[in-house]
């Protein structure tokens, strides 16, 4: 929309030519002063707010430079554009020629330039001593620190220090990061998507072989139907809202399946309300209808889909009546929703972290992806399983595997992946090897396993890494470093407090103090490094739909903060790797040279196609954002014709070859070449005596009419293609299969013929590597039904599971129905951001949302005996506490609780406002959800369990 | 001469207040004075709708009717705006106008009701274009570049619309038709009945 846009005066400044004292920097100062009393009046302290920081009262005044990024806060993408004058981000303009938001904003996209004040930031680095925060300097704290961590390696080893890696990180800083760990000689490195979307990874890559979102938001465009399921996007990602009701206007139907009749669901056609943790048997009644009335696709599943008779067994058993006894859903609702799903193709389907966090999360996200594969809704533009991720580079940083069981590209911890990256590194992978723990501990088969295969403890569980006695490590996490993330995240409070006591050292890397600094009791050991955000750097980043987008540095970084790459390079330096963590990156002052990493990377993530997309033409697509198309992303013209907005992963090959990037996955309507793709053959050609590569399918131009199996030197050889590699090709793909090739000549070669180098299968309704082969319903640990419990019982213990014990069946056995009779469940607000630290701490967004609430459906609030406004206590199984003001909404169905989980900065009905650092803390605190969240973990990724528990509530 | 409209579209419109923090970034507006809101009515219920609200730039403007002082005029563009000068903050404006535009500022001390303030459609005030002075008072002035409010040119769906009225209005029946149905413009069936 540009309605009438004149031209505008730029690029001169606002106030240029203005000789005369006052600049808008000075009137920030000022309203600064108004907004201390504003504020002093309705929630602080007087004396408590600072002024801002006010730059040289010249900065005003001058030309402005335009510079453009990328939005912090969500996956979507949306383009930003910073106006800076003299070094200082004086205003923020629409970015309306990104094709992603052509200019929109949410709340907290339309907001970003508060980074440019960084009124609440983290400002120098500091430790805790004897209860008082300290200044000191940034070689003091990396020589205190460094020394510290070393002290640990050498007493317990280094899994004892843990590594909490970011999806704020940009796809360099993710890359390196992970380098890191593993030069540290640890897999005790992880991020954000363990919490958020790992049973989404492991459930779709083990379904059809990639585990991201499969088509993009431009594309929903094409939809005829749109499902959401444990999606509110209206909050967590409003500017998709944008394609989806261009959709909708189109008459695309929109249905949403939520336990909350959420801010999207008042957008949808059709809603169908289910019990929280009910989503396999919603989605096993919907395709009961599918296939009592013979709505499947039958020809794609010929063709494309393995195991769906399996699952066709379980459907049986889920019929209108037993679905509506375990979700709540009437019949008449879940046909209605089935039959519009069925009726209008292509039709796509989102989910989000309402389906993501349970203990049989993987079960979730296999049962959509088989409801999608029986109507043949994937790998088709306006079909596909639109999975949207959360921050806005957790798909990069996923991708990157700053997680602990994988390094780089999803190539796994065996000696095999460890070799791969360290001939990438260019590294003997003896010396990688030898960073390890040397001796071999019992691994989760039970077999010895080295440290260096062996993955690590997830997020959802470093607080168990400090606690548990039997683990599959030398010794106990002692110390905890988390480089951008909040801690207020992670479920059972009173454990993780305990957790924070035991620890040697805690380090905090981040532009916030964050909730870590201030919930423990601590009174020494506690380092906070100052971060900078990513408008303070550049690099790239990875949206949702695969979309790679450079970001220009907008601003130097604020007070004394750094980049995280500069941080850890310091700290490699310290620990004596620099030079191998850097072998083919250059450093000036400290700082890795981002482009260096980009093609670093580029040579050696082959498996997800992160090979074609160089510096030089992601700085091209970024110059040309207005040259592509909205609906199909596809540049149409220019410099960039014929290109896909941003080379959505995979864009095969080296940049050389010039792969236009794939935009919708899987899609045999394209060759290869351009975009097309089959399924990936990644379980092998055959199972229990089936075969389960493609029959009759491929993609367009594709030489092979049929599946084949994944292509290696061998395979090329048999087919009479290796003479088509050159000499220089032929030498280093000699032996090698398509991921491990770093000439890319095998992927070329198979791609000349209109091959997909992962082969031809078809997708996988049934995983055998899998607890539960068929997607099962499986009760929540807690449940308030004791009957179906019984019925759909969790898990068996388990011993050693991601090296730590894990509970399922021992806390299920005992009823806890009785006293917490309130099924309790979380999610987003529009304003805030995961543990929301950074959206708190602007003003802008902090005065929108200023206390922490808890929704409750009027019949509960009367049971109780509560009004709208009561303070309350959340109360639940495992002793924690919470304490909110009670919002009193139909929202919530009767029996259900929920909260935001944006919350921090308070602790069992305290303000923790006097353990931040002076002029740090948040505009915004309350207490956080996951204090009072239970046990629960998810039998394939380590998800934890917070979209469920029981909790009872109590006037406070 | 182009006439100046806002309208929101409450079928797009999803209490996301990317409008809110627009219009704070873009005029510093300090934390209290909100020149623009979302109102969410049915909150939680079927049938729930949000709205964007501000100053409309009432043709007649009541706010302008029944000033004591006289402070208010309407632009060439149809923009209405008020002279902080000449503001007495008395309050009468925040009576009249029916959309509870105006806001006033606890900056003072004691709590004095401070000068009125409210959406100035991004055009300033009565003082140079783009000085310090009009930022100071006023906010920016994006109308003089030749640019939009800045609220509406980020809203996250194209919910809120501004710019020339008649203009403004093609968008939206362009939507309508493509739609289908009646106009599902805030109070129609309240105007007009469910039937029409």
């Amino acid at each position: 929309m540009k309605l009438i846009r004149k031209r505008t005066v730029e690029p001169t400044g606002k106030f240029t030519g203005l000789g005369e004292a006052v600049d808008r920097r000075t009137f920030l100062a000022r309203s600064g002063i108004a907004l201390g009393a504003a504020t002093a009046a309705t929630m602080l302290t007087p004396g408590r707010v600072k002024k801002v920081h006010a730059a040289s009262s010249e900065a005003r005044i001058g030309p402005v430079t335009i510079k453009k990024s990328v939005c912090t806060h969500c996956s979507v993408g949306c383009g930003v554009v910073a106006e800076v004058q003299n070094g200082v981000w004086t205003g923020q303009e629409p970015d309306f020629d990104s094709p992603l938001n052509l200019g929109s904003h949410c709340a907290k996209g339309a907001s970003v330039r508060e980074h440019g004040h960084g009124e609440r930031r983290l400002k120098y680095p500091m430790k805790l001593v004897g209860g008082k925060w300290v200044r000191m300097s940034w070689d003091d704290a990396i020589n205190e620190v460094g020394d510290g961590m070393l002290n640990i390696r050498e007493e317990s080893g280094p899994d004892s220090v843990y590594w909490m890696g970011s999806a704020k990180f940009n796809n360099e800083q993710a890359y390196l990061f992970r380098k890191f760990a593993a030069m540290w000689g640890t897999n005790n490195v992880d991020h954000q998507a363990r919490i958020c979307h790992s049973t989404t990874v492991a459930g779709v890559a083990n379904t059809w072989g990639y585990g991201a979102m499969t088509n993009s938001y431009n594309d929903m465009h094409n939809s005829k139907a749109m499902l959401f399921i444990g999606s509110n996007p209206a909050e967590a990602h409003p500017v998709s809202l944008q394609h989806i009701f261009r959709a909708k206007e189109n008459g695309s139907k929109m249905i949403v399946i939520d336990p909350r009749y959420t801010r999207t669901a008042a957008h949808a056609d059709h809603f169908v309300r289910i019990r929280p943790g009910s989503d396999v048997a919603i989605m096993w009644g919907m395709l009961w209808h599918i296939f009592e009335n013979g709505w499947e696709d039958k020809e794609y599943i010929r063709q494309r889909v393995y195991g769906l008779d399996e699952v066709r067994e379980e459907v049986k058993k889920w019929t209108p009546e037993e679905t509506e006894r375990v979700t709540g859903a009437p019949e008449d609702v879940v046909r209605t929703a089935a039959q519009m799903m069925a009726e209008n193709s292509p039709a796509t389907f989102v989910w989000c972290m309402g389906g993501t966090q349970h203990t049989i999360g993987n079960n979730n996200t296999r049962a959509y992806c088989a409801f999608q594969l029986a109507l043949g809704n994937i790998g088709k533009s306006g079909g596909g399983a639109n999975i949207f991720r959360g921050h806005d580079n957790v798909q990069g940083a996923t991708d990157f595997c700053v997680l602990s069981h994988s390094l780089p590209g999803y190539y796994g911890l065996s000696d095999g992946a460890w070799k791969h990256w360290s001939r990438v590194w260019d590294l003997e992978h003896e010396w990688v090897k030898g960073r390890f723990h040397p001796e071999q501990v019992e691994g989760d088969s039970g077999k010895p396993t080295h440290p260096m295969n062996y993955r690590g403890i997830p997020v959802s569980r470093w607080v168990d890494g400090v606690l548990e006695e039997s683990i599959g490590q030398s010794d106990n996490i002692r110390c905890m470093v988390w480089a951008g993330h909040a801690v207020n995240s992670q479920t059972r409070g009173p454990e993780m407090k305990k957790a924070m006591s035991k620890l040697d050292m805690m380090v905090i890397i981040d532009p916030y103090p964050t909730h870590a600094a201030v919930m423990h009791d601590r009174t020494d050991g506690v380092y906070l490094l100052p971060a900078c955000t990513q408008f303070e750097t550049y690099g790239s980043v990875t949206a949702s739909n695969r979309s790679l987008q450079w970001r220009e540095k907008v601003v130097e970084p604020l007070f004394e903060s750094l980049p995280d790459h500069t941080i850890f390079y310091k700290f490699a330096r310290k620990f004596g790797f620099e030079n191998e963590l850097c072998r083919n990156i250059a450093v000036e002052n400290d700082e890795p040279n981002i482009e260096d990493i980009t093609r670093e990377f580029n040579r050696g993530m082959w498996t997800i196609g992160y090979t074609g997309q160089s510096p030089e033409r992601l700085k091209l697509h970024l110059a040309n954002k207005h040259t592509f198309n909205t609906t199909t992303l596809k540049a149409e013209g220019g410099p960039c014709d014929g290109d896909y907005y941003g080379m959505p992963w995979p864009c095969w090959g080296n940049p050389e070859m010039n792969h236009p990037g794939t935009p919708v996955l899987y899609d045999t309507s394209k060759p290869v070449a351009e975009g097309g793709l089959c399924f990936r053959a990644r379980f092998g050609v055959e199972h229990e005596g089936n075969n389960i590569l493609a029959v009759d399918s491929w993609p367009k131009g594709s030489e092979i009419q049929g599946g084949h199996p994944e292509f290696t030197a061998d395979l090329l050889k048999q087919l009479g293609w290796w003479g088509e590699l050159t000499a220089e090709e032929q030498a280093l793909a000699d032996g090698k299969n398509w991921k491990t090739d770093l000439s890319g000549g095998i992927q070329r070669v198979a791609i000349k013929h209109g091959c997909a180098p992962f082969g031809n299968a078809k997708a996988r309704a049934i995983v055998w590597t899998f607890p539960d082969r068929v997607p099962i319903h499986r009760e929540p640990l807690y449940t308030p039904d004791r009957e179906l419990a019984a019925k759909y019982p969790t898990y068996e213990d388990r011993k050693r599971f991601y090296r730590l014990p894990t509970r399922y069946m021992s806390i299920q056995k005992d009823d806890y129905s009785r006293d917490f009779p309130i099924i309790f469940t979380s999610g987003r607000l529009v304003e805030y951001e995961g543990g929301g630290e950074e959206s708190r701490s602007n003003p802008w967004l902090a005065e929108l949302q200023q206390e922490m609430f808890a929704e409750v459906n009027p019949k509960d609030a009367n049971d109780v005996g509560l009004k709208d406004g009561d303070m309350i206590w959340i109360e639940t199984p495992e002793g924690a506490r919470i304490k909110v003001k009670t919002t009193i909404t139909r929202r919530v169905a009767p029996g259900v609780v929920f909260t935001p989980f944006h919350f921090g900065g308070w602790y069992e009905g305290e303000d923790l406002v006097d353990k931040y650092p002076p002029g740090a803390e948040p505009y915004v605190r309350g207490e956080a959800c996951n204090t009072a969240f239970t046990y629960g973990y998810d039998s394939v990724t380590q998800m934890q369990e917070s979209k469920v528990t029981l909790c009872r509530i109590k006037l406070a | 001469m182009a006439k100046m409209k806002f309208l929101c579209d409450a079928e797009r419109c999803i209490e996301c207040n990317g409008c809110v923090t627009a219009c704070k970034n873009e005029n510093e507006v300090p934390w209290g004075v909100n020149r623009r809101r979302v109102i969410t009515l049915g909150d939680g219920e079927v049938g729930e709708k949000s709205i964007s609200v501000a100053c409309m730039h009432c043709t007649d403007a009541p706010c302008s009717a029944v000033c004591p002082v006289d402070c208010f005029y309407t632009t060439d563009d149809g923009i209405v705006l008020h002279d902080k000068d000449l503001c007495i903050g008395c309050g009468y404006c925040f009576y009249a106008c029916p959309f509870g535009a105006p806001q006033y500022p606890a900056e003072q001390a004691f709590g004095v009701r401070g000068k009125m303030d409210k959406c100035t459609f991004c055009a300033g005030g009565p003082v140079d274009d783009n000085s310090v002075a009009e930022f100071d008072k006023y906010g920016a002035n994006r109308v003089s570049q030749g640019k939009l409010p800045l609220c509406a040119e980020m809203c996250s769906t194209k919910a809120l619309l501004a710019g020339d009225g008649d203009m403004v209005a093609d968008i939206y029946r362009e939507r309508i038709l493509k739609r289908g149905d009646r106009p599902q413009t805030w109070g129609w069936e309240k105007a007009y009945g469910s039937a029409v």
